[in-house]
């Protein structure tokens, strides 16, 4: 289990780095936390011709708020954002708990694993549910792409061979809003089988606007948006909610696996989007 | 002898340098010079070999050498085969045995994903491994076998055709009147369980060093391995030198769990590639070909019946067992007998049929691994008893009161074999005494009234209860030398690889006390061939009982030898010497007391005289067991089932266990916790699963799921210690116990948990999807 030969550089800067990707074109994968990278290496999965390290990269590891919204540099680790997240966006604490395990945390990245753009992960389903977006950057210019726009199948998104994510980008939710984020997994850690976050804010009572992702039941992290549109303008009552999550299950295009049948995706999806619609609604102010 | 530390709670002497990090394992041994192996596996699960080529992979950067089947022609011989049936057991059931050779490289066929095909050696394993993708093989394949009970009828695909059938162990057994009891029965049942396929997992894998040293024809060889002394049989066989040429060193082992008891190709390679080079090589396996390459485990079906009175008296089983034994029935009949030896366990069932097929598949070969066909049986067993109590509406802990041997029917005799062919007598234990225990320490009663207001509320928890009698400490033997140095200090040697279990502390707990020294003074080594000359393993729950007998005869022997020293140099009489906490004296005279280094060094001759006795203070022993030790537990787990998800959550577990006389409670209780944790990930997690052509869908540790810390609830021990009558120290074999019952209990609670919905759990793991499709049906 040791990885195909291959070269390894280790820039300094943004701009030496983009130079390395525009020159290796489709041969170069970029090593940040490794945790995803280095497995598929080892299995001999993945087999570049270039290895770019962006670890030393200055200027690519700051967290900051700014109008409302997130900006997450390339190389903060999943720990460094769930330690900020704990006291200001529990949403997203929640969500990362269930990342692997800390020691895990404490290499990955939160820009790595959006790249890596797993359908059972965590953080594509956090980036959708808070309308979120990425930097992507080349030597040929600088670019935003949305949330939605990025994830366009299994460990495949919009990025192109050079362009490596500078930033992720969150809208915070709300002061009012509530929150929920449910997955089940088969062991703590585990990629989830099936997950949901869901973040509602309310406006006399009712619904006023409702962001709800679901990881692990399609190609990709989707939208849940015909549970949301259920629930748009009523009251998230008991009833209103089962409806949601009837209709936001029903849309669900889940595969089989080892793990669990597209059945079970699908009936266990409606289960969280309940589950995690209910929790939204209770935490939030009416 | 003073019981001065035989069952204290003394701290593992090991754990300080594994806490540092600090441990030698396998992969700590490296020589100057040293070179490094990696294999081409096979990628077929059945396919003839009709050329392998390894020209380009020869002319790659750093390699030194590639070793096909052809290559090696003159080293290639078949691996070590294990389990014939002893005398005693031939004699009592006709088996239909057959075991095929397996040889190190695969000669013109393979028939699992993962068997060898070819060694590459080179100056490091990342160029080795680059150089095997270049090794060219043409395959015929062959159509695959993977159903275990497909592959048992006539007209299956044949694995080894020479044999025309794919069933390697064909037997049937019968105590008492089976038939009768049926035809008589107020009340049966029959129901088909499966146990999957899962495997020991240790965090170490396997590995090997060998050195040839010309000069003196001596080939060292460092595996981590729980068997030593068979390692070293097999390579003096397949090198063909004298036992005392071949020395094989067992380092510390990062669990062994018997996936390191088996016999393996590297075992040889890795020598014959040294032997051949004369440079040393090294092979680490990496997870990816422990999956494939170690030996799988568990994997039964059960077609089982019970026969019963209403009241829930049972009067007879009748069982079809299937046994999948991977590709060339490695162990004989060790698993299949071992089925039939377990099934009954704890129960007073006097009347048994069994019809028994272990059969070949196109799958890595089977071993046994902690239980050892014994968590398959109780399963379909414990399962069985709790689909009859509530066929019968009884609670699952009153048909085990009903039906549970009691203490007064012990020495309980079966009138059947043991594996080991002597009769299978119960020794010592009270099974209803451990169920009680056990339901006390969990609340049982109390948490029956819970589970009925919970469930108004939607909330779904379980108890399960699980119990077996367990053969344990297969003989004949192990052996032990033991010696004193110049200062006194003592060292013990046993072929008892320590891999895992504490044999730093527990033995030298022994020697100490049966010497009079402190603790500290006893250095324990296990598995160095060139320290014991005759040794077994560690394996079958064996060490306390075999390795820890024949310690305590070595070193009672070494005692004798001291008090004639010490009464020659005290001008006492023997009968008069103490000795104790290293110090030997005339009892009665504190002032007399010596150091014993004083008594050695009075033996040692001087230019001025001859010692006072020959300064020979060493004994080796090999304590002969008459038969295994009856190890006994009864398990309760408590669990919550969310029915939106089919997800289990474990809440409780509970042991009640007798294993004798305990000699270190940390350590027992640390024995009981891992067993328990291998025995939940049989229960809820771990399956190696194959797909129709044979290959291997679970390859790597993300879809293997084994449990970790976080998934294991709280797990409590009560001790009962019923002393086995069956050897000096009165120890049963512990190590495998923790692991035989959770399949069982912990299905059984799932399925009480699910009581509302009528549905049977028959299969584990009792993973979220299995029990989401068993209650999507019954939604209420």
């Amino acid at each position: 289990m040791k990885p195909p030969p291959f070269a390894y550089v280790a820039p300094r800067t943004l701009a030496e780095t983009l130079e390395h990707l525009a020159a290796a074109g489709d041969d170069a994968k970029v090593l940040a936390g490794g945790q995803s990278l280095v497995p598929m290496l080892n299995l001999r999965l993945a087999r570049p011709a270039l290895i770019v390290d962006i670890n030393r990269v200055a200027g690519l590891d700051r967290l900051v708020t700014e109008n409302g919204r997130l900006r997450v540099g390339a190389l903060v680790r999943q720990r460094g954002l769930e330690r900020w997240a704990a006291r200001e966006v529990p949403l997203l604490a929640a969500g990362l708990r269930l990342v692997g395990h800390v020691a895990i945390r404490n290499r990955g990245t939160v820009a790595g694993s959006i790249a890596h753009a797993d359908p059972a992960s965590e953080l594509p389903a956090l980036l959708l549910c808070l309308d979120g977006t990425v930097v992507a950057e080349s030597r040929r210019g600088r670019r935003e792409i949305a949330a939605a726009a990025l994830f366009q199948g299994p460990l495949v998104t919009a990025l192109a061979a050079d362009e490596l994510i500078t930033e992720t980008r969150f809208e915070l939710p709300g002061a009012g809003a509530g929150w929920g984020f449910h997955e089940v997994a088969r062991r703590h850690g585990d990629f989830a089988l099936v997950g949901v976050a869901a973040v509602i804010a309310r406006e006399g009572g009712r619904v006023a606007r409702a962001r709800v992702a679901v990881f692990g039941a399609a190609p990709t992290t989707v939208r849940a948006e015909a549970a949301e549109h259920a629930l748009v303008g009523h009251e998230p009552t008991p009833k209103q909610i089962a409806e949601a999550a009837e209709a936001g299950a029903a849309a669900l295009a889940p595969v089989d696996d080892l793990h669990a049948s597209a059945g079970y995706r699908r009936r266990v999806a409606r289960t969280l989007l309940e589950r995690a619609l209910t929790d939204a609604g209770g935490r939030g102010a009416a | 002898m003073g019981a001065r530390y035989f069952g204290a709670a003394v701290k593992r002497r090991e754990d300080p340098r594994f806490l540092r990090g600090e441990g030698r394992f396998l992969d700590d041994v490296t020589l100057p010079g040293l070179l490094h192996a990696a294999f081409l596996r096979s990628p077929h699960a059945h396919a003839r070999i009709t050329a392998v080529r390894t020209e380009a992979a020869a002319a790659m950067p750093g390699v030194v050498r590639v070793f096909a089947f052809a290559d090696l022609e003159r080293w290639m011989k078949p691996l070590p085969l294990f389990g014939a049936p002893p005398p005693g057991l031939a004699a009592a059931i006709r088996f239909d045995l057959r075991q095929a050779p397996q040889y190190p490289l695969c000669r013109d066929r393979t028939r699992y994903v993962g068997e060898i095909v070819a060694m590459v050696v080179a100056d490091s394993r990342a160029r080795a491994e680059d150089a095997a993708e270049r090794i060219e093989v043409e395959w015929a394949p062959l159509p695959p076998v993977t159903d275990m009970r497909a592959a048992a009828e006539t007209g299956a695909p044949l694995l080894h055709p020479e044999w025309a059938t794919n069933v390697a162990v064909g037997f049937t057994h019968a105590i008492g009147d089976a038939a009768a009891a049926f035809a008589d029965a107020e009340v049966t049942l029959e129901e088909t369980f499966t146990i999957q396929r899962y495997v020991g997992m240790p965090l170490e894998g396997r590995g090997v060093v060998a050195a040839w040293d010309r000069r003196d024809g001596t080939l060292t060889t460092w595996n981590s391995t729980q068997v030593s002394h068979f390692v070293q049989q097999g390579l003096a066989a397949v090198l063909e030198l004298p036992p005392h040429k071949v020395r094989v060193i067992a380092p510390d082992l990062g669990g062994g769990f018997g996936t390191k008891a088996s016999g393996y190709a590297e075992d040889a390679l890795i020598p014959i590639a040294a032997r051949v080079l004369g440079r040393p090589v090294k092979w680490v396996e990496d997870r990816r070909e422990h999956m494939v390459g170690a030996a799988h485990a568990r994997h039964q079906v059960h077609a089982i019946a019970l026969a019963a009175r209403r009241d829930g008296t049972i009067l007879a089983v009748r069982d079809r067992i299937w046994l999948d034994l991977g590709a060339y029935n490695v162990w004989g009949i060790v698993l299949p007998y071992n089925t039939v030896a377990h099934l009954i366990g704890p129960y007073r069932i006097r009347n048994l049929h069994v019809d028994v097929k272990g059969v070949v598949t196109n799958k890595t070969p089977n071993a046994p691994y902690r239980g050892a066909g014994r968590p398959e049986t109780v399963f379909a067993m414990d399962r069985a008893v709790d689909c009859l109590a509530r066929r019968l509406a009884m609670d699952p802990a009153d048909i085990r009161r009903r039906n549970y041997i009691r203490p007064d029917e012990l020495p309980y005799d079966f009138g059947m074999p043991y594996r080991d062919g002597n009769p299978l007598v119960y020794d010592t234990g009270d099974f209803p005494a451990a169920l009680e225990a056990a339901l006390n320490a969990v609340g049982y009663d109390e948490l029956r009234r819970e589970q009925g207001r919970l469930r108004t509320d939607g909330v779904h928890r379980g108890l399960g209860i699980s119990g077996y009698v367990e053969g344990t400490a297969i003989g004949p033997f192990e052996g032990a030398t033991v010696k004193l140095d110049l200062s006194g200090r003592v060292s013990v040697a046993t072929g008892a690889v320590n891999s895992g279990q504490g044999h730093e502390t527990t033995f030298a707990q022994i020697a100490a006390d049966t010497l009079g020294v402190p603790l500290d003074w006893v250095t324990v080594i296990g598995g160095d061939t060139a320290a014991v000359p005759f040794g077994i393993g560690t394996f079958a729950s064996r060490s306390a009982v075999t390795a820890g007998n024949s310690i305590a005869d070595a070193a009672h022997e070494v005692r004798q030898k001291l008090v004639q020293a010490a009464a020659l140099l005290l001008e006492a009489s023997p009968a008069d010497i103490d000795i104790e906490d290293g110090r030997a004296a005339v009892r009665g005279v504190p002032a007399s007391a010596v150091p014993l280094a004083r008594v050695i060094q009075a033996a040692i001759p001087t230019f001025a005289r001859p010692g006072v006795v020959s300064p020979d203070f060493e004994a080796t022993a090999y304590h002969h067991v008459p038969t295994v030790t009856y190890a006994s537990a009864v398990h309760v787990a408590h669990v919550e089932v969310d029915v939106g998800t089919g997800l289990v959550k474990l809440l409780r577990y509970v042991v009640a266990h007798d294993c004798g006389k305990v000699i270190n409670p940390l350590i027992v209780e640390g024995q009981v916790h891992g067993g328990v944790a291998q025995g939940v990930g049989g229960a809820l997690y771990e399956e190696m699963v194959y797909d129709e052509s044979g290959q291997l869908l679970t390859g790597t540790l993300m879809d293997y799921l084994v449990p970790t810390a976080m998934e294991l609830p709280p797990i409590e021990t009560v001790h009962l210690e019923f002393p086995s009558s069956r050897n000096p120290l009165g120890v049963k074999g512990l190590g495998e116990g923790g692991a035989i019952s959770p399949p069982a209990a912990i299905a059984n609670a799932v399925d009480d948990a699910l009581a509302p919905y009528g549905v049977r759990i028959t299969a584990t793991p009792a993973s979220p999807a299995r029990i989401l499709a068993l209650i999507e049906p019954r939604r209420l």
